[in-house]
């Protein structure tokens, strides 16, 4: 006869599984996947746009040519500050994150209450506590990162085709490569420690719902 | 007489709603047999969905205990209790509670996978299992693409595939047309008859009554009576000219 001193815990699901669990499922909830990954993607393509931008200007300005120069003060830089960024840029850099930030945990919020039955349910089936934990944060984690590289994309896309614009080739005469290389790895990092940071609260709220939940009948 | 399976002795629950208590069980004393068949009936708000939650280990009692398979499920911490529920008993809902990202296939594996098998297996075994109830052909299906007969079967096929010793079902034809639902209830005691699992539904349904080996009726928290199979006298009457009693 068993008792309570010979049941052993739960077996822990590797999180190679948990990943292509997770992955699986946002394929097929594709179409709210991107929804979710939009905010981080005009978050980060804000960011990586300034960072990438002022290193641009940065190098054009090192450069010191008449003909630059001009186009230069035409476009309203200050070639005095060597092109560094200012106050309220970065303060207006900081709050496009935290909206995103916002936007994020409040999606991954919505999609767990949305879930609650399937939750409970999976804990019906053997899920433990630290399972649901990690399937969600996971699926917000790839959301995030996934998010950021786009983001990174089109940052990077409009901060060089601006600058062509209005300074032609010397954009690429000049192109500051390791700056630019900094620059979307900042964003990079920047994108995923968002999602990472999103995604506990949401992750833990998960996990917190009881396997009762997939009994209870809708109205 | 085989041996006890489910015990819940003096089993009460009260909940606590503002300044009133609800007493949802009185005190529930009812034994369950290795392979039995049993549904529990009772109009809603008798305490049948409570205890049938207490058997699943999906709740708690406030005084008294309930034990399954010899073990006092009040004893087992969160993590005790997934291994319990995930070896030991399957689940079957009322409104299937497949996960629809999931194809059947996925549905049927993921408990094997709880279970601590590496997925090639899992995967081998819930296709074996999906073949067992008829839906070799639907492997790659989603939820949302095949029948609500179906759909059942994959939930039967999930909470098979772990080879529990009890089939907690509750409602399992609720959602179910007349015929579907015997093919289920079919399905159900072929299972009970092949695997030796023992099946306890909750129920409205009087089809259920008739392969059933014993029927607890719950009223106002309370047991009120106990009948078994030779005991009950139902005419349920046929479907599409075929005799259901």
């Amino acid at each position: 006869m068993p008792n309570a001193t010979n049941i052993p815990e739960q077996t822990r699901v590797s999180w190679p599984i948990v990943f292509s669990v997770s992955l699986a499922g946002l394929r097929r909830r594709f179409a709210r996947a991107m929804i979710t990954m939009a905010g981080v993607v005009l978050a980060i393509a804000f960011l990586c746009y300034m960072l990438v931008n002022e290193s641009v200007i940065r190098a054009l300005i090192a450069e010191g040519s008449d003909e630059l120069n001009v186009l230069l003060q035409n476009a309203n830089v200050d070639i005095f500050s060597g092109g560094k960024t200012d106050a309220m840029t970065l303060l207006l850099i900081s709050l496009t994150l935290l909206t995103s930030l916002v936007g994020i945990i409040n999606a991954m919020l919505m999609a767990v209450s949305e879930r609650v039955k399937e939750i409970g349910t999976l804990k019906c089936l053997g899920a433990t506590d630290q399972f649901v934990v990690r399937a969600y944060f996971v699926e917000s984690t790839i959301q995030g990162v996934c998010g950021s590289m786009i983001g990174l994309l089109v940052g990077l896309i409009v901060a060089v085709g601006v600058s062509f614009k209005t300074y032609g080739l010397y954009t690429f005469s000049t192109f500051p490569v390791s700056g630019v290389l900094t620059s979307l790895l900042m964003s990079l990092g920047a994108g995923a420690a968002l999602s990472v940071t999103a995604a506990i609260i949401p992750a833990y709220m998960a996990a917190r719902k009881q396997p009762v939940e997939a009994l209870r009948v809708e109205e | 007489m085989g041996d006890v399976m489910v015990s819940c002795k003096g089993v009460k629950k009260t909940f606590v709603m503002g300044k009133e208590s609800v007493h949802a069980l009185r005190g529930v004393s009812v034994d369950i047999i290795r392979g039995e068949y049993v549904s529990i009936m009772g109009p809603s708000g008798s305490g049948k969905s409570t205890l049938f939650n207490m058997i699943g280990g999906l709740d708690t009692p406030t005084d008294g205990g309930v034990e399954v398979d010899g073990c006092r499920l009040a004893d087992l911490n969160s993590s005790q209790l997934a291994w319990f529920r995930c070896r030991k008993i399957g689940f079957i809902f009322q409104s299937f509670n497949l996960i629809p990202t999931m194809s059947a296939l996925e549905n049927v594996t993921i408990p094997r996978i709880f279970a601590g098998h590496p997925p090639a297996k899992a995967k081998a075994d819930a296709t074996r299992v999906l073949e067992r109830v008829g839906l070799g052909h639907r492997l790659d299906h989603l939820p949302s693409q095949v029948s609500g007969g179906q759909q059942q079967r994959i939930a039967i096929a999930r909470a098979l595939v772990n080879e529990p010793l009890i089939i907690l079902a509750d409602e399992p034809t609720g959602n179910l047309d007349l015929h579907t639902g015997k093919e289920i209830i079919d399905l159900l005691n072929d299972m009970k008859q092949n695997l030796g699992v023992t099946i306890i539904t909750a129920t409205h349904d009087m089809k259920m009554l008739s392969c059933s080996d014993k029927i607890i009726r719950i009223e106002d928290g309370s047991v009120k009576s106990v009948d078994t199979q030779a005991s009950v006298k139902v005419k349920v009457g046929s479907i599409d000219g075929e005799t259901v009693m």
